[in-house]
Parts: C-alpha cells; structure tokens; sequence
C-alpha cells in the first residue's frame, strides 16, 4: 500500500529533519498489521500518512492501487483522545461521517444503531459524550467508525488513554468482534506501544525504529486466536520483542548501519530521579531482571519505562541483554551510595559516555564570564534534532548537568554557568 | 449562531414536556415578551428614518425624563445592531485569517493595528462619511454611531474567533477531515460549536465598552457643527450643556437600569447556553439561569421548532452538500511561484504606503508639528503609566482581599461588572464641576478622567487572578508563618500577576482611546483643556483639521502599537512562561 514512503520537516537551523526514512508497508485485506514503536519513531505520522492525512515528501501512497490523493475514503480512524465533539449525542457523533456521505436520515440512524448495539451502547444513544465513562466514550470512537464500514479501520494508540482495565476489556471486545468474523472492516492498522497489545490482536508486527523512523523489521505472529496471554508462546514472543525494542542494534532483519554522529548520540528523556529509581529496584531484586516483569511490577508502559532503561545503558550503569536488565558495577555503586557520592558516580559516567558534555564543560570554562545561552547549545544540538528533540535534548540535558554538579542553569536568564560552590571548594579538598 | 443554539434548547424541553400543560405561565410570559420586543424594536427603528438635512432640520434633544425610556430604546437599539454587524465581520474576517494561511499573513497583523487605533478619532471622518452618503436622513448618523461602536467591538471578537478556530484540537480536525464533513458541517458541527465560548464571552465585553463609544458618538461636533442624535448619550451631552444636574441623575440611573437588563434578558441567557458547548470532556455542574430554565419549560418555543425543523434540515443538507468536499482533492502543494508574488505584492504595498505617510508627512503638516504632536503624545503616555501605577496601588489589594473571601467575592463581583461596562463619560460633567470649583487643572484631573474607565478591568483581573491561587498554596504560607509582606512578595505578587498584565493591557487600551475624551471636557460654556495628544485630536476633530486629525490618529495608533511591543508582549509572555499557577 505505502511504497518507499519518506517525510520530513525543514529544521530551523536549516536542512531538515527526517522523521521518516524510506519506508514500504503493505496491508493487505483480512490482516491485522500492528505498527510498533516508541515515541520518535514517526509512527503516528506513518499512519496519518496512510490515511491522507498528511503529504509524503517523497513516495507514495497506493489504495487499491490507485495512487492517494488527499483523504483516504476507504479509511475510518479510531482517534487517541476519541475525537468525539462533546455537543452532540452519541447517536449523533456516531452518524457523523454518513451525513457528509449523503446518507438518508433514516438510513443513518439505522446503521448507527446497529454499530452502537455492536459496541455495547444500547441505551445511549441519547446521552452526551461528558455523560460517559472514558471506555464508553472510546466505544462511540469505535461505532462511529464502524458505520463507515471501511477498507481499512485505523487506531491510533486507541486504549492508551484508558485506565489498565477498561484498556484491557475493551481490547478484548475488539479482538473478539475480529475472532468472530463480524467485524466492519476488512483490515486494521493499529499504532501502539504496548507490546502486549501488539502480540494480542496483530497477525503481522511492523517494528519501527527511531530518529529517523524507519522500519527495522517484521515479526509474524501466528498464535492461534483467541490467544491466551500466558500460553508458552505468547510469553515467549513478548519476551523476544522487548529484547529487540530495547536493544536498538538488534537485527529484526537486517538493519542499515546508524548513521547518528558519535558525539551526539540521543539522550533518552529520562530523569535522573526516574534512573536511580530504576536502579534501586534491579539492585534491590538481585542486580537483574526481565523487563516485561519489571514494566508490570512497575505499572508502567513500555514507553515510560524504556527511556530511564535506554540512559542507564547510555551512561554505563546497566546493560540490556535478551530482555533482561542487569546491573553494572558502577550502577550498583551509584544506586547503593549516599547522596553526594552518587552525584559524583552520575558524573564520571556522565561524562565518559557523553563526550557533547565535555564540549559544553569546556566552552563554559573558556568564557570570560563563565555562562553560555540557552540559543549557543541549541543552535549545535539544532543541526542534529528536529526544534521540538533539540528542547527536549536540552532539556535532559540541564537535568543531568544539575544532578552531576557540573553547570547550573538560570531559567529566567537561559543561561549555563559554572556552579559556584565547585571553585570554591575545589582548592580545600585537593 | 442560530441554527445550533435552539437545538439544544429544544432538545431539553422535549424532555420536560411530558409533565406539562399544553400552555402554561411560561408561554404566557415568553409570548408576551416577544411581541413586546418586536414591537419597541419596529417602533424605534422606524424613528431612524425622520428626515434630516443639515443645518436647517436637526433632531433636538429634551432634558424632560419622561423622553429617557424612549432615547434608552434608540441608543440600545443602535448597540445591537453594532453587534450584529461585529458579529457579522468577525465571522468573515475571523474565518478567512483562519482559513486561509496567506490571507493569515495580512489578516492577523493589520488586525492588531485596528485593535490599536483611537476609535473616538475617527469619528469626524466617518460622521462626514455617513452624512454624505444617506443624505436626507437620519440615517447617516445612526450609521456613524454604530460605525464607532462597531469598531469599539468587532476587532476584539474576530481575534478571539481566529484563536479559537485555530486552537481546534489536531484530532478533531482530523477527524472531520477524514469522515469527509462538508465545510458547512465542518463549521456549523465543529468551529462554531468550539468558539462560541470564546466568543460570546468576547461579545459581552466588548458589548460593554460599547457604552463608552456609544455616548461619545451621539453628540458630536465635525467640522464647528454640533450633531445631534437622540438617544442617551446627547441626553447627557445636552443636560451638560444645560448644566442641569438633574436630569444628568436620571440618565445614570437609566443608563444602570439598562446595562442590568440588558444583562439578564440578554447576555446571561448566552452565556449559559454556550456553556454546553466546553471543549473538555469533564462532567461539571451544568450553569443554570432563569430566563433560559423559563424557555425550557415553555412548549411555544417547541410549537415553533416543530413546524421550522423539518425546513432547518432540509436546509442543513442543501448547504452541506453545496460545500462538500471533492472526492478528489488537489491538496497542499502551495505553489512556490503565487506565492513569490503574493510576497511582492504586499512588500509593493506596505512601501507605497510607508512612502505615502511620509510624503503626507512632509507636505502637509511638516516636520515641526510632528514632534509637537509627538511631544503631547509622551505627556498622554505619561498620565497612562501615571494612572495604571495609581489604580494598581489602590485597587490591587482591594483585589487580593475580594478574592480571598468568596462572600465579598459573590457580592462585588457582579458590581464590578457593572462599573466596567458603565460608560465613564456619564460622570464626567461632575469630575469636570469638581475640578472647576477646585481649581484644579485638568492636565492632573484628566488623569482621574482616564482612570474611570480603566481601573475596572484592573480590578476584575485582579479579583479573578487571586480567586485562581489554590488554596494549599495559602494554606502553605500561613503554616510556615509568612508574614504579610513575605507574603505578598513570594506568593500573592507571582499568583496574581498573569491576571494583573491582562487587566492592564485593557485598562492601558482604553485609557488611550479615554483620553480623547478626558483631555478636553466642558460643562455649560466653560471648557477645560489638558496639554495632550488627547486634547490635539479632539480638538483638530472639532476644528475640522484633517491633516491634523490624521496625524493626531496615526501618531496615537504608533505609540498604542509600540507599547503593545516593548511593554506589554514581554510581560505577557513572562507572566505565561514564569509565573503560571498549575
């Protein structure tokens, strides 16, 4: 369907930023394709891509085989945040898409009806989206496209919003309407990160990779439906995805050599309080774990929990292997020591494995006056990120440098400076 | 508008309608109502159309009382038809900046130069306009005054219709673009539905700073000729030139009577409806109001819904299949080249007209009088920053201390209110008498005049900013024992500074735009002057001294525009970015 599909956005430092790399995806009819990836891989804007949405800057899209111009017709899409419009009924937001069709009045309520009887909303017709739990309002979400009876029926992370439990029963239900061969769609793409949601509904998982988005392979999954969540061969596929998804360089296929420059290799978005948590709790269980289990035990998505994984890894406090995170010797250290001594591991690890933070030590200490503005930093980390990645880069940044004592940070000023303290002392304690 | 209000209104009194009569107090009330309405309404606008021929037959004014009902009806009359007209422009203009991203381009910047030009100096230009184009009648005044009331309101609510439009949720508009919603579906489903808040709150605003522009417009002198049209505001420019205290209470009182039911039978009923179309998906209490609980009781209203509904649909599904979208679309690629000579274009014109300012410039006034004129603009800046410093000292803690209670709160607020919407210029004539029997020269006391009207919006900011400081925070503070000015320092001062730059950049804009009014006041034949960019316009109005007035007017828009920049966007941004509470 998609053939060599690319996108990207002009950067501000000029250039651009690619946020999606050449990519082909195929779906074909009666198949649940799963688009797997964490955040950065350009999964959302694939999809939108599909949809018609948005334009590719290079590429193109194919329905049916005709090339895509403008919106997808043959496409309905379940939304993140439903997308409901909160001043009409149920019944209305569900017949929404039939009027612009030209549908009869009487034919759209009659086929909204039966869409909403399909997702358990009998009664409800009337009421009003703020009237209705986040699950039910999903489910209007989900008749809403139904009715459209579409080609292909894309999500967009649709039970990421939702609670754990509501997530899972509605998973379920759509899972089940696809078993039972009712289902108003011949196909469905869904976007999400949850590898358990992925396992349970995909016959075929598309693992993308990040900065830039590109596909780094495909996993098949025929487990018989309906699939039990703690079969043998469920547990173990799970587990084999999270070994890939953590491990960047892990062939799901074959992977094109990374082209990202070493001196700037991507901070993952964690705080430091979120490591050192991390660490504590892999140390307090035996210095190792299985991530799947860690993520449960946790309550956390992948996606919250991989980014503190991915820096301690960065950094040299962990390492990842088969799905298991173990401990290193100076992660051990940092997550046992007291307060100060753990500032001063964070720092030696900080700055043997980030060498930009070495570059930014050493423009500090060239200035006269010891600072550097907020716009110097980013205009470097400008040519590598996209304007929103090089504030977030930053961002982490400052994070790590405070907790490491290395350069403290004037919010109103957007300015770095030497902390004071650090050259008042030092001469004492030598 | 119309079309989405009374299907919400309906949808609920069918609900009631199974206990009810077929009749009830309820119709009785709101028919009679009705008829009442439209029978004022034709009355009055027929009144519009007397004749009118300048200098022989002009429209006089009388100081009995008893003409008060009637002169309210006409000026409230002349403030409707302002807003329907406001409202009309906001949505062509809101719409098309919104729509279309190079429209956008000269849209949104020209918009914020409007919002910075003293209407009240336009108004000799437009009154002269308006006479020479309905010669003959009345009209052309009528037309004038609502002209300046128009632009007292209309650049307000086409900026919030356009922030509103464009802050639609991403995914809603993705939605509407993927299940294909015609663009008649997609506005009157989706874009009106989400700015109507925004708007309706706007309207009532600037509805109320239309009283101010109102009374300016209705008595005023063009050209050495004094104009005249009945209605409240030359009811009190008469009384002032009768010197009759008297009759200046009775138009207080009138003009308090009307802004207050102006409020229920109007404005409340709004806002209470649009309620139901919030964005947020939270289930709150619902606002109730009486008037609107009155409608939904009544089964008139659904009679009539009843017999028009089968039409509204009919309708509905002809304008939405007019404006259906391709099933094939052409979409995005901008062309690089249309859009080069768009560029070039704006650039020719933005020079030509830059060239022709400065030729004007030049030629007509010369050199020396812009920095005359430009000197009293810094003495009007002045008596700006002067007054803005006074009423925060004064009516920041009053504020602080309304907010905190939620008693004093519930009762001032709605006064407050009231007084913002209270035209100012009603209580000149006794500032003026005061000033006068004091001595005092009206280059300090004009600033007392300016403030009249501006304070308010400081201190309903103020009120609003110290009501939205959680109450942990000044639990907090009182457990660690902050004294009083710690206090005010590390809490009160950051919590409510967000709402103080909003108040003050009202208060700011209309202290400009007071100040054409402030700086040169009379009562009967003695007239007070302040030295002032106010006072240089007013004057050059009066005088019928074009070059002047648009000197006075540009260098005016100039100051209002650079402040707006220098001034009030940094705080702004700062009070966003550092000092938001949550």
């Amino acid at each position: 369907m998609a053939e060599q599909v690319a996108k990207s956005f002009p950067l501000p430092a000029g250039g651009e930023q690619t946020v999606l790399e050449e990519v082909t995806v195929n779906i074909l009819p009666g198949e649940v394709v799963a688009l797997l990836g964490r955040s950065g891989s350009g999964k959302s804007t694939l999809l939108r891509i599909l949809a018609g949405l948005i334009q590719p800057s290079r590429g193109r899209v194919l329905m049916n085989g005709v090339p895509l111009e403008g919106p997808n017709a043959e496409v309905a899409m379940v939304f993140q945040s439903f997308a409901l419009l909160p001043w009409l009924t149920v019944q209305e937001n569900a017949e929404l898409g039939l009027f612009a069709r030209g549908v009869s009045k009487e034919a759209a309520e009659k086929e909204a009806t039966l869409a909403l009887s399909m997702v358990g909303l009998e009664g409800f017709e009337g009421a009003y989206p703020k009237e209705l739990s986040g699950g039910m309002r999903q489910r209007v979400g989900f008749a809403r496209a139904f009715v459209m009876k579409p080609d292909v029926l894309m999500m967009d992370e649709p039970f990421s919003a939702l609670d754990v439990l509501t997530a899972e029963n509605l998973r379920g239900e759509i899972s089940d309407l696809w078993e039972r061969g009712v289902f108003p769609a011949k196909s469905i793409l869904i976007v999400t990160h949850n590898i358990e949601e992925a396992v349970l509904l995909a016959d075929r998982i598309v693992i993308l990779g990040t900065n830039p988005g590109c596909i780094r392979g495909e996993v098949k999954v025929d487990i018989p439906r309906p699939r039990d969540k703690k079969g043998a061969r469920f547990v173990a596929l799970v587990d084999y995805i999270y070994t890939v998804m953590t491990n960047p360089n892990a062939p799901v296929g074959e992977l094109p050599a990374r082209k990202d420059s070493e001196r700037f290799p991507m901070l993952p978005h964690a705080r430091v309080g979120g490591i050192s948590g991390l660490l504590e709790i892999v140390n307090d269980r035996g210095g190792r774990e299985d991530l799947p289990k860690l993520a449960d035990s946790v309550r956390l998505e992948v996606d919250d929990l991989l980014p503190a994984v991915d820096a301690s890894v960065l950094l040299g406090l962990a390492e990842v292997a088969h799905g298991d995170v173990t401990i290193t010797d100076a992660g051990r250290e940092f997550a046992t020591a007291g307060v100060h001594r753990s500032h001063e591991i964070f720092k030696e690890q900080f700055l043997s494995h980030v060498p930009f933070v070495t570059s930014v030590i050493q423009a500090l200490s060239q200035k006269k006056d010891g600072r550097i503005g907020k716009d110097f930093l980013l205009n470097i980390l400008d040519e590598h990120f996209s304007a929103s990645e090089a504030e977030r880069q930053f961002e982490t940044l400052v994070d790590w440098g405070r907790y490491a004592h290395l350069f403290e940070y004037d919010a109103d000023e957007e300015r770095l400076y030497r902390p004071e303290e650090e050259s008042l002392h030092e001469p004492s304690e030598r | 508008m119309s079309l989405n209000f009374p299907r919400k209104f309906f949808a609920f009194s069918l609900q009631a309608d199974v206990k009810r009569p077929a009749l009830g107090l309820a119709d009785f009330t709101i028919g009679l109502g009705v008829l009442t309405l439209l029978y004022v309404v034709s009355r009055v606008g027929a009144e519009s159309f007397v004749k009118f021929s300048p200098p022989d037959i002009i429209p006089s004014v009388g100081l009995d009382p008893r003409n008060l009902p009637n002169y309210a009806a006409r000026s409230t009359l002349r403030m409707f038809v302002a807003l329907g007209f406001s409202t009309l422009f906001t949505f062509v203009y809101g719409y098309t900046a919104a729509r279309s991203k190079r429209a956008e381009r000269v849209l949104v910047p020209l918009l914020d130069i409007l919002q910075s030009v003293p209407v009240l100096g336009f108004l000799s230009v437009t009154v002269t306009a308006f006479i020479a184009l309905f010669r003959g009648s009345l009209l052309g005044l009528e037309a004038a005054s609502i002209f300046a009331i128009f632009t007292g309101q209309a650049w307000n609510m086409a900026f919030s219709l356009y922030q509103s439009l464009r802050s639609v949720p991403s995914e809603l508009d993705e939605m509407a673009t993927l299940y294909r919603l015609s663009a008649w579906e997609r506005f009157t489903r989706l874009e009106l539905p989400a700015s109507v808040i925004g708007l309706v709150w706007n309207g009532m605003m600037s509805f109320g700073g239309g009283w101010f522009f109102l009374a300016a417009s209705e008595a005023i002198s063009v050209l050495n000729r004094q104009y005249t049209l009945p209605g409240i505001g030359s009811y009190v420019a008469a009384a002032i030139a009768a010197k009759d205290l008297k009759a200046l209470g009775w138009a207080i009182v009138t003009m308090i009577v009307l802004i207050l039911v102006i409020d229920q039978l109007f404005w409340k009923p709004l806002v209470t409806v649009a309620d139901r179309y919030k964005l947020e998906l939270s289930a709150g209490e619902e606002r109730r109001f009486w008037l609107v609980d009155l409608w939904r009781s009544a089964s008139l209203p659904r009679y009539a819904e009843r017999l028009i509904e089968p039409l509204l649909h009919k309708c509905d599904r002809m304008l939405s299949r007019a404006t259906a979208v391709p099933s094939t679309t052409q979409q995005g690629r901008v062309s690089k080249k249309g859009d080069i000579v768009y560029n070039a274009v704006l650039i020719l014109v933005t020079a030509g007209l830059l060239f022709a300012a400065v030729r004007f410039v030049l030629t007509e006034v010369g050199i020396g009088e812009v920095g005359h004129a430009a000197t009293l603009g810094l003495l009007t800046l002045a008596r700006v920053f002067a007054l803005l410093i006074f009423s925060t000292l004064v009516w920041t803690p009053v504020g602080v201390a309304i907010g905190f209670s939620p008693k004093l709160a519930r009762i001032s607020q709605p006064i407050v209110q009231i007084l913002a919407s209270f035209p100012a210029n009603f209580l000149f004539p006794f500032a003026t008498l005061g000033f006068i029997k004091l001595g005092l020269s009206l280059n300090w006391g004009s600033m007392l005049l300016m403030a009249l009207g501006a304070q308010w919006y400081l201190l309903f900011n103020v009120i609003g900013g110290a009501q939205s400081i959680p109450n942990d925070l000044r639990e907090m503070a009182a457990s660690i024992g902050l004294r009083r000015s710690r206090e005010w320092r590390a809490l009160i001062g950051p919590g409510i500074f967000g709402s103080w730059v909003t108040g003050a950049i009202t208060a700011s804009g209309g202290a400009w735009n007071a100040s054409i009014v402030s700086e040169l006041v009379s009562w009967g034949d003695t007239t007070l002057k302040a030295n002032g960019l106010g006072a240089y316009i007013a004057e050059a109005t009066a005088k019928g001294d074009w070059p002047r007035i648009a000197l006075g007017v540009g260098l005016m828009s100039i100051f209002v525009v650079t402040l707006n920049r220098l001034v009030w966007r940094p705080l702004y941004d700062m009070a966003e970015n550092k000092y938001r509470l949550g």
